[in-house]
């Protein structure tokens, strides 16, 4: 997995509350064999004008310009904010997949459903929460300020807003390691990769007809 | 102390390491791909820079959505109809090759469904821990194996690491003593036995099958039974290693040879659980008490013997199973009380993991022998589940047999099993099915399975309704 230390990028919108995986990546893009890919069909149905499916050229597609994340002003945004129960519904991977595909380093929102929260650690982005009011504040300043930037530095769980202004945010240590240093689940395994060698020296010494029978 | 459970011993031996928080990481010695579930795990390799922990521990089969026409296949990957199926297998061929893990093609010798090659080719053997991105892989569990499904992120981590991390299961024990009637087979005693515990029985346990029953049962047939552990709720089921399990063994294409065939089966001969050992639960049957079976809902554990009548749910006390009933009998288009062999069959599907190796195709000959489909079943499919059984069929002339019945003789797949390729049920037909699951629109929408035997099936298919298939055997020795 990526790591995630410091980031800094242009911050977009998705300024809507209760925003589904279905809306994040609709179903029809889930027979996809890849895991990466998904990023042109990130919120297909607000993005473009007609119905997307899988494998098609989607530059040639009419886009809505009344989706901000559409606007020139946001393109290039690294930076989602959101609001409140981002990424609920099913329970697809797919979505922070198509997030990441994007471009997307972080998420800003005041709440997440759980297992799309467990799922964009799983995929190295950081899901940020911060206070309803402090997510309000970013999108007025977002909206006043064309090139709107912030930086999120993991280690110190701080958002800088260009102003020099630090907020700070809360994240489980487990989650923040693993995140810090690049440690998804097989990651972590790998980290007893001598074990797992020892083990296989001596297993292959018992019974050395599991081994390379296969080939 | 007590003794170990063949579970226990298994689990021990393939320990790497205890983790923080009481899981462990378990060695897999056997990873067995196909191409449903093993795309994004290979692109995950991918775009993590990892490579194979080993590849020798990994093979490869496409099964799960391919035609099983002869006229489609013998156009290779190429000539598969659907898009999304041709990608999905041509990825699987890429990504082996990319890797270098052994892979049998759609045409290939070894080809077939993933849990029939692994024992048919010595790829699966007593002792080992085996996975696949497959709920229905404790089959191989009839071998004296610890083997389970897997879901796809865990198909990265194995081939990234050789390992999972796990949490240690209970042990059940489900003994069935006695002796089986004639035309009782074992596909109807693992029904029976999910008749009994029903569908969360062995939820969270390793179910390790015994007694007089399992003991006199041929592999192929302990197979049968270790693959529908998961419709008990287990992921895990197995067999002790015995001397037909070592009889079994010997000779195929991957199993131990020459100096390491003596070592092999001295490890073996512990590979059954102590005298003492202690069990979480012990589930009993009588194997007389078995007769052939028919499912009537739409759960595994909506079973019952085909003289049995389905069932009236006013009469179910549990509200829960009562409701669930109610809605299986409409899905169904079933009637409370109608004896079960009145129920028209519309279709016959005989294969799946759980039903397609050769002795399933003989006792299906059987009975199809001399006799032709009814007028009113619209088709019948026989797809071996390998290469190798159709081959072996053809040698013994099953498929002549089939074909002269009016029955379909078809390429090797998954097939109606999941309905993912052309075969599949049209909406409302009810169809005599040897595979395992009977859940609503498993072989098609609105399509109604009955699972059943091999030798059930092909009883319905001459019949055109369910029919106690003994009526047929005493009926062919008049
Ligand atoms: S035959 Fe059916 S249950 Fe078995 S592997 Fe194929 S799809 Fe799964």
């Amino acid at each position: 997995m990526k790591s995630f230390t410091t980031h800094s990028g242009l911050v977009g919108p998705m300024d809507r509350a209760n925003v589904d995986t279905d809306m994040i990546i609709p179903k029809q893009f889930l027979k996809s064999i890849k895991r990466s890919g998904f990023g042109p069909n990130l919120f297909d149905e607000l993005r473009y004008q007609d119905e997307g499916f899988p494998d098609q050229d989607n530059s040639k597609r009419p886009l809505n310009m009344d989706f901000p994340l559409n606007w020139p002003r946001y393109q290039g945004a690294s930076i989602l904010l959101a609001r409140e129960n981002f990424g609920c519904g099913s329970s697809r991977e797919h979505a922070p997949w198509a997030l990441d595909d994007y471009g997307f380093r972080v998420v800003i929102a005041p709440s997440y459903a759980d297992i799309f929260y467990n799922n964009c650690f799983k995929n190295g982005l950081l899901a940020i929460v911060l206070k309803e009011y402090i997510v309000s504040n970013l999108f007025a300043d977002m909206e006043a300020q064309e090139g709107y930037s912030l930086t999120v530095d993991l280690s110190k769980q701080t958002v800088t807003k260009p102003d020099g202004e630090q907020i700070t945010f809360e994240v489980e240590a487990f989650r923040k390691n693993c995140l810090l240093n690049g440690l998804d689940e097989i990651g972590l395994t790998l980290q007893h990769a001598d074990a797992i060698k020892a083990f296989e020296r001596d297993w292959q010494e018992a019974c050395p007809w599991l081994f390379g029978a296969v080939k | 102390m007590a003794g170990k459970t063949l579970y226990d011993k298994l689990w021990d031996s393939h320990l790497v390491k205890a983790l923080d928080d009481g899981s462990v990481l378990l060695y897999i010695d056997r990873h067995l791909l196909h191409e449903v579930t093993s795309p994004q795990a290979f692109e995950g390799l991918r775009l993590a820079d990892r490579q194979p922990w080993r590849i020798d521990a990994n093979l490869a089969t496409a099964d799960h959505n391919i035609s099983t026409e002869l006229t489609e296949r013998m156009g290779g990957v190429q000539a598969i109809a659907d898009p999304v199926s041709r990608i999905q297998v041509q990825t699987l061929d890429d990504n082996c090759a990319e890797y270098g893990i052994v892979e049998h093609r759609i045409n290939d010798v070894g080809q077939g469904i993933v849990h029939v090659i692994g024992p048919e080719q010595g790829a699966t053997l007593p002792g080992m821990t085996v996975v696949c991105g497959d709920s229905h892989t404790a089959t191989h569990g009839a071998l004296g194996a610890l083997a389970h499904g897997i879901g796809t992120s865990e198909v990265e981590h194995v081939l990234a690491s050789q390992c999972l991390v796990s949490q240690k299961m209970k042990n059940m024990l489900v003994r069935v003593d006695g002796s089986l009637g004639e035309g009782v087979t074992p596909k109807d005693v693992v029904l029976a036995i999910i008749g009994k515990i029903g569908t969360a029985g062995g939820t969270g346990c390793a179910i390790e099958f015994g007694g007089e029953v399992i003991r006199n049962m041929s592999i192929e047939g302990r197979m049968t039974v270790c693959n529908m552990a998961i419709e008990a709720g287990a992921r895990v089921g197995m067999v002790a290693v015995d001397e037909q399990t070592i009889d079994y063994v010997r000779g195929r294409q991957y199993a131990p040879a020459n100096e390491h065939w003596d070592a092999a089966v001295a490890a073996w001969q512990s590979l059954h659980s102590d005298a003492d050992a202690v069990f979480d639960m012990v589930i009993e049957l009588d194997g007389r008490d078995i007769e052939p079976q028919v499912s009537w809902g739409t759960s595994p554990e909506m079973v019952l013997p085909v003289s049995a009548s389905v069932p009236d749910p006013q009469y179910i006390d549990d509200p829960g199973k009562q409701d669930a009933a109610v809605r299986a009998l409409e899905y169904m288009g079933l009637k409370a009380n109608q004896p079960l062999v009145d129920i028209p069959v519309d279709r016959v599907f005989i294969g799946s993991c759980t039903n397609s190796r050769i002795e399933d195709l003989r006792a299906a000959a059987a009975v199809a022998e001399g006799r032709t489909v009814a007028d009113s079943v619209k088709q019948v499919l026989i797809v071996p589940g390998s290469q190798a059984v159709k081959k072996q069929a053809e040698a013994e002339g099953l498929d002549k047999i089939f074909i002269a019945a009016g029955m379909d003789w078809r390429e090797p797949g998954c097939s109606m099993c999941l309905a993912m390729n052309a075969d599949k049920l049209g909406a409302g037909e009810h169809c005599a099915s040897t595979s395992n699951r009977n859940f609503e629109g498993r072989q098609g929408n609105g399509g109604r399975t009955h699972l059943v035997s091999p030798a059930m099936a092909a009883a319905a298919a001459v019949a055109g309704h369910f029919v106690d298939v003994r009526e047929l055997m005493s009926g062919a020795q008049s």
